[in-house]
């Protein structure tokens, strides 16, 4: 065992590390899209999927021998390299964030003091997913939606990237354990309450999720960008979509909720709590908003969430410079 | 780190050959947005994680969506991409290469000549101390950037409001 170093040991156990979280984060994806369709009837009166295995907990299996055993067809008119690589795109940029977030004191992948704008870069690039996906369809529909798509994240980029200053200034730093640990006595909610409103909205615009989903409106637009999609390049799509959603919910309660600090219980148990609250209220918003229209959406973040994040951020500037004027 | 920046620095040059060489301007694009992702791989192996960060938020993620955006809205055919091919004969890019050959020439034997010995450290510069920079010797550059900026934003906002008079005077109410 003489190659058994200590360095070796670390890096393995690393490594095991990020393959853990990798596939949790997957199987949680797939296992969201059920727990929404059950919430949703619950919501909504009725019973959702309960026909496959006990109160419809097989319904994940059946929906996965579905998808992988579909034909995966790729349209004649279709630009080929890119039709394959929006999907790959669309989920490999979003596990990627998923590196930056540290479940507990020992667990996480990376940890780096550029994090958060990691984040930021990889929501940048899950932009070409969609856009490269509409185009590549050859499918005038599945064009409008990636339009709409690109209009919509561009746009709310913009202010994501602003809600969050205002945390990164009150903890000094882009590092997201750092900003754990500064709140140790204070949850980030309440000095950032602005910004931590500003930020769910635009994590739910980015992720495409209701009541911002005009990309795939199914009304209008029949399903928008991934139209032309099938068998297991959908569920790319469609998987990467939840993940969207676990890991808005996790960067929220990294960032708003203290992360894995709590009392009494394990710290991990704290930030799958608080994570699976978040979880439930994207269901909630699906279930319960209406889709407003889509030049509303876009005033709605330049004229209200953009001034909005701009004030956060001046007013957090002036109380730090009053708190702490020597500017540490 | 070594290896890293050299790596990256292929891809960048290859992506960029393709930017000029490929006939679909989508395509081409694309080429620049991974030329731009392994500049970005260069400044983290030089120890710039901020700079490469940003390199990746602002042109890879926002300026060249923008990009793509309209390329993508003009519906290019077959036509264009018979133009491009046209473009490339070697009648139209010997003039500029060989102009291009001269220039590189010149670089290589400055970069011959001078200080090459520098090894690439790779320690990092944090986002704190990018920021002291910017804010302290460089104040007045970050302002007059801020001024520019505002110009076009100004004027943007200017045109974008004239060319949409008519249709907001119907509905009014915002």
């Amino acid at each position: 065992m003489s190659w058994l170093t200590p360095t070796v040991v670390e890096v393995l156990i690393a490594m095991s590390q990020a393959l853990v979280i990798l596939v949790v984060v997957m199987l949680l994806g797939a296992v969201m899209t059920v727990v929404e369709r059950r919430l949703l009837g619950l919501w909504q009166d009725r019973y959702g999927p309960n026909r496959v295995g006990p109160f419809g907990s097989l319904q994940l299996v059946a929906d996965m021998i579905k998808i992988l055993f579909k034909e995966d067809w790729i349209p004649p008119f279709a630009d080929r390299a890119l039709f394959v690589l929006a999907p790959i795109i669309a989920m490999a940029s979003l596990l990627l964030a998923f590196m930056i977030i540290p479940l507990t004191p020992a667990w996480g992948v990376a940890d780096w003091n550029i994090g958060l704008l990691f984040f930021f870069a990889m929501a940048g690039i899950n932009v070409y997913a969609v856009l490269l996906g509409g185009w590549s369809s050859g499918n005038k529909y599945a064009l409008l939606g990636a339009m709409r798509a690109t209009a919509q994240t561009l746009s709310y980029e913009v202010f994501m990237g602003l809600s969050l200053m205002g945390v990164v200034a009150l903890a000094g730093s882009f590092n997201m354990r750092e900003i754990v640990a500064a709140q140790q006595s204070l949850w980030f909610i309440i000095p950032q309450f602005l910004g931590f409103c500003t930020f769910l909205i635009a994590g739910v615009a980015v992720t495409h999720r209701h009541p911002f989903d005009q990309p795939e409106a199914e009304q209008e637009l029949a399903d928008g960008y991934h139209i032309e999609y099938s068998g297991m390049k959908f569920g790319m799509f469609f998987i990467g979509e939840y993940i969207g959603m676990v890991l808005v919910s996790a960067l929220i309660v990294t960032l708003f909720f203290g992360g894995w600090l709590g009392p009494w219980l394990p710290p991990f148990v704290w930030f799958a709590l608080k994570t699976a609250a978040l979880l439930v209220l994207f269901v909630l918003l699906r279930a319960s908003l209406p889709r407003p229209r889509y030049d509303r959406v876009m005033s709605f973040g330049w004229r209200i969430c953009l001034p909005l994040t701009l004030i956060n951020l001046l007013l957090t500037g002036a109380v730090i410079l009053l708190v702490s004027p020597a500017g540490n | 780190m070594e290896i890293a920046f050299y790596l990256s620095g292929l891809v960048a040059v290859l992506a960029t050959l393709r930017v000029i060489t490929s006939t679909n301007p989508i395509h081409a694009l694309l080429y620049l947005i991974v030329s731009l992702l392994a500049v970005a791989m260069v400044f983290f192996a030089l120890g710039a994680p901020f700079a490469g960060a940003l390199e990746v938020i602002v042109y890879a993620g926002a300026i060249m969506v923008l990009f793509v955006f309209v390329v993508m809205m003009l519906n290019l055919n077959e036509g264009v991409a018979a133009q491009e091919r046209a473009w490339l004969g070697p009648r139209t890019w010997l003039g500029p290469v060989a102009l291009a050959t001269v220039l590189l020439l010149v670089l290589i034997t400055t970069l011959w000549r001078g200080d090459v010995d520098l090894v690439i450290e790779g320690e990092t510069l944090t986002a704190k101390v990018v920021g002291t920079t910017l804010f302290g010797p460089w104040l007045i550059a970050v302002e007059l950037a801020a001024m520019l900026l505002l110009a076009a934003l100004v004027t943007a906002s200017h045109v974008g409001r004239t060319s949409s008079q008519p249709s907001n005077t119907r509905s009014g109410e915002s």
